[in-house]
């Protein structure tokens, strides 16, 4: 385990992964937690359709993926916050209906010009490859600034999630919150589908708030732990995906159901 | 003079009127109970003191100082709250960020008032224990602790005691009694519980989508609108 881990430092291009993951779970568990308890998860899937789509259109125009897929996301959430908090339609049909309908334009729009090759793949799965060192400085970049904003707005961000109406009462701008939220999301998504996939980075989002949520009882801890189990499980990921050649995205996803069922049965002998 | 004064008001969602007629004035040290039925416009009223609707027509004014985010709100619990993963210190805290202005952390002051509230509800040494563990009567005491973190002069209860059994009732009620006698805030709050209204309040408004009673609570005693509620009652 060891040795693989000082295998995988020793690769440049792993090396990036290992690093931009890193951050990007850090991001993905602080954001999760209240994601989660808004019940705002689908949110973080449908934006993740969304950024597929929109690399999509990006490869086919010879574009940075990054930089049309990120403000994309960003536009998105803001509308998905919208549809959940005022539409008629129901948030949930509004982001089933938004994020099917931007996969089916990326399938369309690279069936009817490339066709589907591995770059696709790697959109929809995952791939530690896919960063090179202009993309992995924009990514750490990124994510120290999601993550030091969340951290600055960390106490009004919990009294909006615990209590909406009570904090629009006592005049914090509850609106600015969720927006900022939704952007920190966005931005977290489009940074971790490159690994992740398109398929799976909502899982980075939920996973560790839900393990973390079992076994602590303050917030300030769901947080803290949210946050080790999440790189924790990204790393033994990494390393397993390294070990036995499997895909990345998905040996994360498994190593981060295994700690769910695993915190259950913890919870379940303790009390 | 009067902290709240509403003038000809008329309240509603998306072009719908909920109340109308609605007049009255709130003065400082007042314990005022809203009372009427089910789908009377009580929530509505609340909504509007504390302008998250705006009123379709007349005035809402606040004066002598006040200002809308010193009220301290304690609403209805949602069903996002009693599962919620928070410390109990955590959620009082949340109260004094009105007095924050931009800074990004806690300071020790509101801390410190954050822990007087929690002792002053009776929860003092509960201030780590989580928040979903708790009894309902608990958890109002603890949303109490944080809307008086919020304020030192005005709070607005919605339905404070509403699935709680008979002696936390009870005990909630004379805990509000206290904060109005002893702190000199002053006490709005909503309640379907008529003879707990007139127990403690010292004034009575009574709606039914208009305005139906306001005054003090010892001449509502007599009146009409307390003949309604009380046939209501008995039937």
């Amino acid at each position: 385990m060891i040795q693989a881990f000082l295998d995988i430092i020793s690769y440049p291009f792993l090396l990036r992964a290992l690093v931009v993951g890193v951050l990007v779970s850090l991001c993905a568990a602080l954001l999760g937690v209240s994601l989660v308890l808004k019940r705002y998860s689908m949110i973080g899937d449908g934006l993740s359709h969304v950024g597929f789509g929109a690399m999509a259109v990006a490869a086919v125009f010879n574009m940075a993926p990054l930089a049309v897929a990120i403000p994309v996301c960003i536009v998105t959430a803001f509308l998905l916050l919208r549809i959940s908090e005022k539409s008629s339609m129901g948030g949930d049909a509004g982001i089933a209906v938004v994020s099917s309908g931007a996969l089916a334009v990326g399938v369309m729009v690279i069936s009817m010009t490339t066709g589907v090759n591995t770059d696709i793949y790697n959109y929809m799965f995952g791939s530690i490859l896919a960063l090179n060192s202009a993309d992995t400085i924009l990514c750490i970049i990124l994510s120290c600034i999601v993550i030091s904003v969340y951290l600055l707005f960390y106490n009004r961000i919990f009294a909006v999630t615990f209590d909406e109406t009570f904090s629009r009462a006592t005049g914090i701008r509850t609106n600015i919150y969720n927006m900022i939220l939704a952007i920190l999301t966005a931005v977290t998504v489009v940074l971790g589908m490159r690994m992740m996939g398109a398929l799976l980075i909502s899982s980075l989002i939920i996973f560790p708030s839900m393990t973390s949520m079992r076994l602590c009882r303050t917030y300030k801890s769901v947080i803290t732990i949210s946050a080790v189990v999440s790189v924790f499980c990204f790393a033994a990921g990494l390393v397993f995906s390294y070990c036995c050649a499997a895909p990345t995205g998905a040996s994360i996803v498994i190593v981060n159901i295994i700690v769910l069922v695993v915190s259950g049965i913890v919870k379940k002998i303790i009390r | 003079m009067a902290l709240i004064t509403c003038d000809d008001v008329t309240l509603g969602y998306d072009g719908e009127t909920v109340l109308t007629d609605i007049n009255f004035k709130i003065e400082s040290g007042d314990y005022l109970c809203v009372v009427g039925e089910n789908g009377a416009g009580k929530s509505t009223l609340i909504k509007g003191l504390l302008k998250l609707i705006n009123p379709m027509r007349g005035s809402i004014s606040m004066s002598d100082g006040l200002r809308v985010s010193e009220i301290g709100y304690l609403p209805q619990q949602t069903a996002i709250q009693r599962n919620f993963p928070a410390s109990i210190f955590e959620v009082v805290l949340s109260g004094t960020l009105n007095g924050m202005g931009l800074r990004p952390f806690y300071s020790k002051k509101q801390k410190r008032e954050a822990l007087d509230k929690i002792n002053l509800m009776g929860l003092a040494g509960l201030e780590k224990r989580c928040y979903q563990e708790l009894s309902g009567g608990q958890q109002q005491r603890v949303l109490l602790a944080r809307a008086l973190c919020a304020t030192s002069r005005m709070i607005l209860l919605d339905e404070p005691a509403a699935g709680l059994d008979p002696i936390v009732t009870a005990d909630l009620y004379e805990l509000i009694n206290q904060i109005n006698q002893k702190m000199k805030i002053t006490v709005v709050m909503v309640s379907h519980d008529i003879n707990a209204a007139l127990k403690y309040s010292s004034h009575i408004l009574h709606l039914s989508h208009t305005q139906l009673y306001f005054g003090k609570t010892l001449d509502y005693m007599g009146s009409d609108a307390a003949l309604i509620l009380s046939e209501r009652g008995t039937r």
